[in-house]
Parts: C-alpha cells; structure tokens; sequence
C-alpha cells in the first residue's frame, strides 16, 4: 500500500475511506463514542421540519460541531429535482459548505435512487458550485453522465438503504470500477457487515458510506471499530493483489519427498 | 390568511416570510426556508411576501444516514 495514501475528494485530503451517518443510534454518547471509533472524518446530517421554538436542530448540530468532523449534509427523502435542489440550498446556508450528498428517490421499496431526477438536480448544483457526492445505482451510462456534468466522484449502492444485504450485483460494482479507474467511488448504501466492507474494498472501491450497520448493532461502538479495521483490511488486500480462485484443489505442502510416496 | 407552514394548513397574519418566522417563534433561530419549493436565503425573508396557499417549508439541521 502507497505510504500517503489518502482519499481526495474536491480538492480536501482524507485519511479514513469512512463516511458514517448520523441517524438512529440509540443515544448521543454512543453516537459520539462511534465516530471516535470509526476514526472517520466526515458525517452525514440532513434537515428536517421543527416548530418553531423548539430548538432541537440547534442542539443537534451544535453537539456535531463540537466533534470536530466535516459534516456532508444528504438530501435524503427528496422525490424530485426540485426538492432535492431546494434542500441542497437551504443545507449550504445552515451549514455552511458546498458538500452535498445527492438523493432523489425513485422507488419506495426498495429507496432506488431516481437517476433522471439524479441528473436534472446534479446539472442545477454543479453550476451553482456544490461538490455534490451523487447516490446513484450502479448503471454505467448514469455514472458517465454525471462525470460529464462534473461529479468528481460517485456513489453507487450496494445493496437497498438500511437493507444491509451488502453486495447484490458484484458483477456490475466490479464493471464500475474497471470503467472508471481514476474516479472515486464511494459505496453508499446496503452494507451491513465488515465482511461486505472487505468485499468491495477488495475489489478497489475508494471508501464506504453506511449508517445503520453500525447504528443498529448490537454494540455501535465496537461495530464502528470493526469497519474502521475491514476497511483497512479491504485497502490493504486490493494493494496486495488476491490469489485467482481455482475449481479444483492445489495441495499447497510440497508434493515431492512425501513419506511413504509410491508405497500404497 | 391561509398557508401551508411544514405540510400543516395555518392562518396566519404575517404578510412576509420574515414575519411569519417570528409569528410561529423562530425569532433567532438558525432555520432554512423555502416558499412554493424555492429556497429563500435567509437575508431575502423579510421582502418575500405571502399569499394564500403558498406552502412554506421551514428546516433546521437533524441526523442523517
């Protein structure tokens, strides 16, 4: 493995390939005690209606500033461009970045993203400046779309958001990475164990994005240390270039000179 | 006049988005808004005025996956 290697990403340096969500741990302290354990360096948060005077949002995101992590806002839940341009908007003046992560949902069962809408709302913020981080499936032709537009990196699923199948078409996230060589991707989405982790870091994925895996677990904190070492793992093995799987065995213990050789 | 604040049917009295920040007790508080799905910077409020059935979406930060 290269010495500094770091994921860069619009121009900022990373040193952990993992990006965790914020949503559904079962307490603040175990969401702040995962992401010391994840060692990541940039979260996922998201807007939400609040009434007036209620000042739960203004909790919420001081107690995340005060991490000392990026934060990359989602528009998660979006159904159309429109929406999902609006809330990008309004996410950049509240939290004061660029950074978007790009959902327009598509389908209810299974939250497949919209890739028509994808693109519409891609085209509206790149012009206006966003680093927009695209959810996307894993379709080759949307994927050069939105290089075209401008994306400096995609983010194909695995698997259905919070499914935690991991990863449903191995063949086409291996056809996305062997097209797009020089381009970061990011899973997002469908990971649910480190062993899927391990899988897509192997074949050359650039970093995961998960939540629930590890706000659901039965113990956030160690799950987070847990894809903080699969990931490491993952990158480690795809340096060193897995052995070709065979059918048939090989005996790996010399053949030659074994003891009673010929007798029987 | 009737509005839609947060998917929610209200009367209101504000004439502009600004107004009605401080009617339903936003006051200072860090928001995002949009009226009819368009985002209204927050220094553009106070000249957005308001009219029956638009639909105002007001947002603050939350957790997210």
């Amino acid at each position: 493995m290269p010495d500094a290697d770091r994921l860069r990403l619009y121009g900022s340096e990373f040193g952990s390939r993992l990006f965790i969500g914020t949503a559904r741990y079962p307490s603040p302290l175990a969401l702040e005690e995962s992401i010391r354990a994840s060692e990541c360096e940039m979260v996922t948060v998201s807007l939400r209606r609040e009434a007036g005077g209620t000042r739960s949002g203004e909790s919420f995101w001081s107690f995340i500033r005060n991490l000392g992590v990026k934060v990359l806002p989602n528009t998660a839940g979006c159904r159309t461009a429109k929406e999902a341009i609006a809330t990008a908007q309004m996410a950049r003046e509240i939290f004061a970045t660029n950074w978007i992560k790009l959902e327009v949902i598509g389908e209810e069962d299974t939250l497949q993203p919209d890739v028509f809408g994808l693109i519409e709302a891609t085209r509206a913020l790149i012009r206006e400046g966003f680093y927009v981080l695209p959810y996307m499936t894993d379709d080759l032709v949307v994927a050069e779309k939105l290089l075209d537009l401008g994306c400096q990196a995609l983010m194909p699923w695995a698997a259905p958001i919070g499914s935690g199948r991991g990863v449903n078409n191995p063949f086409a996230l291996r056809a996305l990475r062997a097209h797009f060589p020089d381009t970061p991707l990011i899973i997002d989405a469908g990971i649910g164990a480190p062993s899927h982790a391990v899988a897509v870091m192997e074949m050359g994925y650039d970093a995961i994005l998960l939540n629930t895996a590890i706000s659901r677990a039965g113990d956030p904190v160690e799950m987070a240390r847990a894809f903080s070492l699969a990931i490491k793992a993952g990158r480690s093995a795809f340096f060193a270039k897995p052995m070709l799987p065979r059918d048939m065995a090989e005996p790996s213990t010399p053949i030659i000179g074994r003891p009673f050789d010929q007798l029987s | 006049m009737r509005i839609l604040v947060n998917g929610l049917q209200c009367d209101v009295r504000a004439a502009t988005l600004g107004g009605l920040l401080n009617e339903l007790g936003y006051e200072d508080q860090k928001v995002g808004t949009a009226v009819n799905q368009e985002f209204v910077r927050s220094k553009d409020r106070d000249g957005i005025k308001l009219k029956e059935d638009d639909a105002v979406e007001i947002v603050t930060p939350r957790q997210g996956g």
